[in-house]
């Protein structure tokens, strides 16, 4: 309720569509053309060529200079290893059959050999973001220009470089705080993504292309996502049989590490916050101090001490309770599935309590010590008062964090890759026993090569976690009134 | 009356210390549970063990409390060739240390800097900034990590057979280039600072950068030390970024996380290695452990800074 009445009056404020916005782009651009000085007018076609006109010489400058370098850019198409930039990477990225090479001699109509498809595909959108960047500055420099006449009109002074410079630590500081992760993370986290995802639509995919003694690749539409279905290509009957079952198990998989950890960790810090307890500090750091160690070593510390050869097996020998050892994560290819499922979820206990006690500690002593109070006074008992207080306040704080906390684990790598390597194997595939999608997706694209595959299943993944955040997320309270904070 | 109330009040008391020592001893026994392997790693750090032929057993061992114990472990790791590099995991310790110092700068202030704009800042793009960092985000990481790849070799800065050791700087590149991206959690943090301060600060006339600096920031100590420990530990972590960016044959540019991993599970592994890596967990997890505990108060502020607001 809150979060729909909040929501109104906020699409109001931000007030234009998305058509309307574009369409007020449009008639802004043509006012601009028609009404601005004759340096506004030719900036549409030179960057800098109004800040020129108004004297602000090195803005006008740096706009002349980045058009020249991005427009050499797209003209002469430099090269690295044998694959170009430019309009060159635009038409090779077009092609149908990029499969042919890098280099096109448009005279003989042959590709120059040594080329390299996944550049190619690389390079090609490295320039479709050239020409963003591209249009941005086009839009900036003629704003730049037009904000100049506005500001003669009016009798003022053109803003000087140094006034500029002042500005970005005011005005537009966020431009200045941004622009440095704007450009990192468009290179080395948007681009990649966007890749991946193309590589889905191709057939890279090492293990063909060295059977067929190439290293070029062509785009085939929706083939791999088919394959899923269908099992066609070479990783398609692979993709076919196990998709389902590895996707099922991530599910219980993510269900199950989300909630045991969760409620785990709040009884854990209900026992450690008891009142009257001594030591409690001590209590705390010998689960911190878990935590602090990287989960590498203590996870295959875990790994060998459970192993075939490990103390804990040697043990139950002993014991007499066990004639032979136990493959309990399923490294070898007939251990028992279902002990090894069970395995990696009881050690994710292992993993994640101390991280939930921690949380929750700090929430759990905010809570009204009159509610407790109340409780006592009306008899209450303690489990009884756990589920009517404790429980809905620390499940009302923590949402957010229970929702990410089950997207982590969805994507969570280390635990089975550390423990079981995904195993008990099953001849024949890659995905294994207690393989989860990601690392899934590792073994298909690392271990095999088989990039296009890899790629569907991230964005199967993707899918799933978006469609996951998309319905709690969006809903919530922290995000609806995100900005109610401020 | 007062019989009765005083055997009330004794049995509640009675109570109470049943439950108390029920709770210490189910504290205790978890207690064990949790540091068993921890302990069982160190103990084999220290194990010195010989077989009658005077073989070294370095493998698993079916004993949990070694016979013997002695440095050896310790020594062989300074000194010992791995994959073809002498010396192998003093180097690796110190291309660690300087990836991790170098990722902390960088990260700790990209992720200010975004906070800060996206939690006190008003702009056009706000909400959409936010909207795709968050959508990025679900992506699986290891998705685009075989394109940063593709992506560091194709300018040199891995795989590069002139200059291996670029391979460092892509890696500090891959670790913090995106860093700014996960901003949600100091945001938090800065969402929780009073905008009257930073309003009142405006009427001022200080600039915005005035405010970051002077308000924000000394304000802001609990996150910085949260970030810069985040980013500075993550390096002595991750065994599979490193090692697919640095390259598989590119040992002597390895993280020493990949260095210890590929000892047990590396194109030649030896089973016999497994007390010389206990030994080499040893010695990482002292600093990253000591620094933890060192900064637990602010690891905990980072936490719940984040886990609460999402």
């Amino acid at each position: 309720m809150g979060a729909k009445a909040n929501k109104t009056p906020k699409n109001q404020k931000t007030g234009l569509t998305f058509v309307e916005r574009i369409s007020k782009s449009f008639s802004d651009f043509g006012k601009r053309f028609a009404d601005g000085s004759p340096g506004t007018k030719l900036s549409h076609f030179i960057f800098g060529a109004g800040n020129f006109y108004h004297k602000q010489y090195i803005k006008g400058l740096i706009f002349l200079l980045l058009q020249i370098a991005i427009l050499a850019l797209m003209i002469f198409c430099p090269s690295i290893n044998g694959t170009p930039y430019g309009w060159k990477a635009l038409r090779n990225l077009s092609l149908t059959h990029v499969s042919e090479g890098g280099d096109f001699d448009p005279f003989t109509g042959q590709f120059t050999s040594g080329s390299d498809c996944k550049l190619m595909v690389l390079f090609g959108f490295v320039t479709i973001a050239m020409i963003f960047i591209y249009i941005l500055l086009w839009n900036k420099n003629i704003q730049s220009s037009y904000k100049a006449d506005m500001d003669r009109k009016v009798g003022k002074k053109p803003t000087t470089f140094k006034e500029d410079l002042k500005e970005l630590l005011d005005g537009k500081f966020h431009v200045m705080m941004l622009t440095p992760t704007c450009i990192a993370a468009t290179i080395f986290t948007i681009l990649p993504t966007i890749f991946m995802i193309a590589l889905a639509f191709t057939t890279y995919n090492s293990q063909d292309m060295n059977d067929l003694g190439t290293n070029l690749f062509h785009w085939n539409g929706l083939q791999n996502f088919r394959a899923v279905f269908t099992g066609e290509g070479s990783l398609g009957i692979e993709i076919k049989n196990r998709f389902l079952p590895v996707l099922g198990w991530t599910f219980i998989w993510a269900i199950f590490a989300t909630l045991t950890c969760y409620f785990g960790g709040i009884i854990l810090a209900l026992l450690i916050n008891k009142k009257g307890l001594k030591g409690k500090k001590v209590f705390r750091t010998v689960f911190i101090f878990t935590m602090a160690v990287p989960q590498f070593i203590s996870l295959l510390a875990v790994r060998n001490l459970l192993g075939e050869y490990g103390p804990f097996n040697s043990l139950l020998m002993q014991l007499g309770w066990i004639a032979k050892p136990i493959g309990f994560l399923g490294l070898h290819p007939s251990d028992s599935e279902k002990l090894a499922k069970v395995m990696v979820i009881l050690i994710n206990m292992w993993v994640g309590i101390p991280y939930t006690m921690l949380m929750t500690s700090g929430i759990l002593m905010n809570i009204p010590a009159d509610l407790y109070e109340a409780g006592r006074v009306d008899g209450a008992s303690t489990v009884k008062m756990f589920r009517k207080i404790t429980l809905p306040y620390v499940i009302f704080v923590t949402t957010p964090y229970l929702i990410s906390s089950f997207i982590g684990n969805i994507n969570s790598f280390n635990t089975i890759f550390l423990l079981t390597g995904g195993g008990p194997t099953y001849t024949g595939y890659q995905a294994g026993g207690t393989d989860l999608l990601v690392t899934w997706l590792y073994k298909v694209t690392i271990d095999q090569g088989s990039y296009n595959t890899g790629a569907v299943i991230g964005i199967f993944t993707f899918i799933i976690t978006a469609t996951i955040t998309l319905i709690t997320y969006r809903r919530s309270k922290a995000y609806n009134e995100e900005d109610t904070f401020q | 009356m007062s019989t009765e109330k005083k055997k009330r009040v004794s049995s509640q008391s009675r109570n109470r210390r049943v439950s108390l020592g029920a709770t210490y001893t189910i504290l205790i026994i978890l207690g064990i549970i949790w540091l068993i392997p921890l302990v069982w790693i160190v103990l084999s750090a220290f194990r010195c063990q010989y077989q009658p032929d005077g073989t070294f057993i370095g493998r698993v061992t079916s004993n949990f409390f070694p016979k013997q114990f002695g440095l050896k472990n310790f020594k062989d790791l300074f000194t010992a060739t791995y994959y073809g590099v002498p010396g192998a995991f003093p180097r690796w310790m110190l291309n660690t240390l300087i990836i991790a110092i170098i990722d902390c700068i960088i990260s700790t202030f990209l992720v200010l800097s975004v906070a800060y704009c996206m939690s006190k800042l008003k702009f056009k793009l706000r909400k959409t900034f936010m909207n795709v960092s968050m959508i990025i985000g679900l992506f699986p990481g290891f998705m685009s990590m075989i394109a940063i790849y593709f992506l560091l070799k194709s300018i040199g800065l891995t795989g590069n057979p002139s200059h291996p050791e670029y391979s460092v700087i892509g890696l500090v590149l891959a670790y913090s280039a995106g860093a700014g991206m996960g901003f949600q959690i100091a945001k938090g943090f800065f969402d929780v600072i009073p905008n009257a301060l930073v309003e009142s600060a405006k009427l001022d006339g200080c600039t915005s950068f005035k405010i970051f600096q002077r308000i924000i920031l000394p304000l802001a100590k609990p996150i910085i030390i949260y970030q810069a420990l985040m980013s500075f530990t993550g390096p002595w972590m991750d065994f599979i970024f490193a090692k697919v960016i640095i390259g598989a044959d590119n040992a002597r540019y390895w993280t020493v996380s990949v260095g210890l991993y590929s000892m047990l599970f590396g194109t030649h592994p030896d089973t016999n290695l497994f007390t010389q890596f206990a030994a080499g967990c040893v010695i990482v997890a002292i600093p990253i452990v000591t620094l933890f505990m060192f900064l637990q108060k602010y690891y905990v502020e980072g936490v719940t800074a984040g886990a609460v607001k999402g």
